[in-house]
């Protein structure tokens, strides 16, 4: 083949080339985790496909931490993985509002200071 | 465009018709989308928008692993040590890339290996622009810094779409483009402002890739098929049109800054801001896109040597008590 790029040249492509296409059938799919610092939280950030998790792992360091920080990484074959249907996310929903789990929403000063005036505290 | 969501008339009028699809569950799903909601791989989704959105996304994703190649070529010949580990880099992200993207594909259901087959068997395409040779040193520059400026347009755009693993996909694409972008528009800048020979041999790489770039958006919207329900469900975002205009706006006035020039005596921002430029010839694009450019052959035929040198590895590697299953997001 006729290239401007000098490693396809060297290819000896047309004597090399088996030109069957083979199907393979597939290695299975790892969920990969990512840590960026220590202390903080493992967050999923993808997929890798590999043979075993010591290749999961290799190709998840190549493809989720070639750059920027990372101080660990996790896989889990992701027929391992349980999760609920995202079409029921409705039952997360229970109630129409939990402000009662909010902070916010207790609020004592005004009757701390109605108590106050009422019997001179201030 | 990376990911093609360019149809046939005869393909637009399929989509537009979904009377074969559950009434109900199609109001709940366009409701969805109309909410600004994504939609994620396990819930219910029409049969043309999965087909549609892995149609794109394996192109796009094609387009990231061929896309490699013309740089590739200029990793061993590359000027200094910095340019040659900033090439590497951006090459082993376009590869990166690739992996993502088909990742996000298979959560719809069509396996890698069959899409890495449907490459190299012909039946799935990848960006136009590609096709194309980096003659020189100087094109690499100009791919860096205009074809990548041209693929962060459409890929911010598509970032707003209504899958979820494509859009986190995209996500993560983009923030990585940026190195890819200002590394390109470095490495302009250094060749426009260096000798004569240098700015020469620039010029000379926007000439031969000035075409190729109008033709990185599709065809004109007025020669397309539409389809509004593309648009409805928030798989593509802006027209054929809308997008190159807005490539146009943004890396016109870098390259003219620079005291360079387009082969295009017409180009030219009118009243209303839209850009004007010479037919652009579509004949060719069509010519080009079905395996007639100057470097068709040699990118399947170099993706199809490491498919078949590489696959005693993967033999190798197999387990063949594993089940595949497809990922979850």
């Amino acid at each position: 083949m006729n290239s401007l790029d000098p490693r396809v040249q060297r290819l000896n492509m047309a004597a090399d080339t088996d030109n069957e296409l083979h199907t393979n059938s597939h290695l299975i799919t790892w969920e990969v985790f990512h840590q960026e610092k220590r202390g903080k939280q493992v967050v999923h950030v993808g997929i890798v496909h590999a043979p075993n998790p010591e290749m999961a792992l290799i190709l998840a360091k190549e493809q989720y931490a070639r750059r920027g920080k990372t101080t660990n990484l996790w896989v889990a074959k992701t027929a391992d993985v349980y999760t609920f249907s995202t079409g029921d996310d409705d039952m997360f929903a229970t109630i129409p509002e939990k402000t009662f789990r909010d902070p916010a929403s207790y609020k004592v000063r005004d009757r701390i200071e109605k108590f106050q005036q009422q019997n001179n505290l201030v | 465009m990376y990911g093609s969501t360019n149809l046939t008339e005869q393909e637009a009028k399929r989509m537009n018709d979904t009377s074969a699809e559950d009434a109900d569950k199609l109001q709940a799903f366009e409701d969805r989308i109309a909410r600004g909601e994504k939609i994620e791989p396990d819930d219910w989704m029409p049969a043309e928008y999965r087909k549609q959105l892995i149609r794109m996304i394996e192109q796009h994703a094609h387009s990231e692993i061929v896309g490699a190649l013309p740089e590739g070529t200029w990793i061993t010949r590359a000027p200094n040590f910095r340019r040659k580990l900033a090439l590497i880099a951006k090459v082993q992200d376009e590869i990166g890339h690739g992996q993502l993207l088909y990742s996000a594909a298979e959560t719809l259901g069509k396996t890698r290996e069959q899409m890495l087959d449907d490459l190299m068997n012909g039946k799935s395409k990848y960006s136009n622009v590609f096709n194309y040779p980096a003659v020189t040193w100087a094109d690499i520059a100009v791919i860096g810094f205009l074809v990548d400026g041209a693929a962060i347009v459409n890929q911010v755009i598509n970032s707003k779409g209504s899958y979820g693993p494509y859009c986190r996909a995209l996500e993560r694409i983009c923030y990585e483009e940026s190195f890819h972008l200002k590394q390109g528009h470095d490495n302009v800048v250094y060749l426009a402002t260096g000798s004569k020979i240098q700015r020469d041999m620039l010029q000379a790489a926007i000439n031969r890739w000035y075409r190729p770039l109008l033709h990185f958006f599709g065809p004109p919207d007025k020669m397309s098929a539409h389809s509004e329900k593309l648009m409805k469900w928030k798989v593509k975002l802006a027209s054929n049109d809308d997008m190159r205009n807005q490539f146009l706006d943004q890396y016109v006035p870098k390259i003219l800054e620079l005291g360079l020039t387009f082969p295009d005596p017409n180009l030219r921002k009118n009243a209303d801001g839209v850009w004007e430029f010479s037919d652009p010839d579509w004949d060719e694009f069509k010519r080009v896109i079905n395996g007639d450019g100057p470097c068709n052959k040699e990118r399947l035929a170099v993706r199809r040597y490491a498919e078949m040198a590489g696959r005693w590895v993967r033999e190798a590697l197999m387990n063949p008590s594993d089940k595949y299953k497809i990922p979850l997001a």
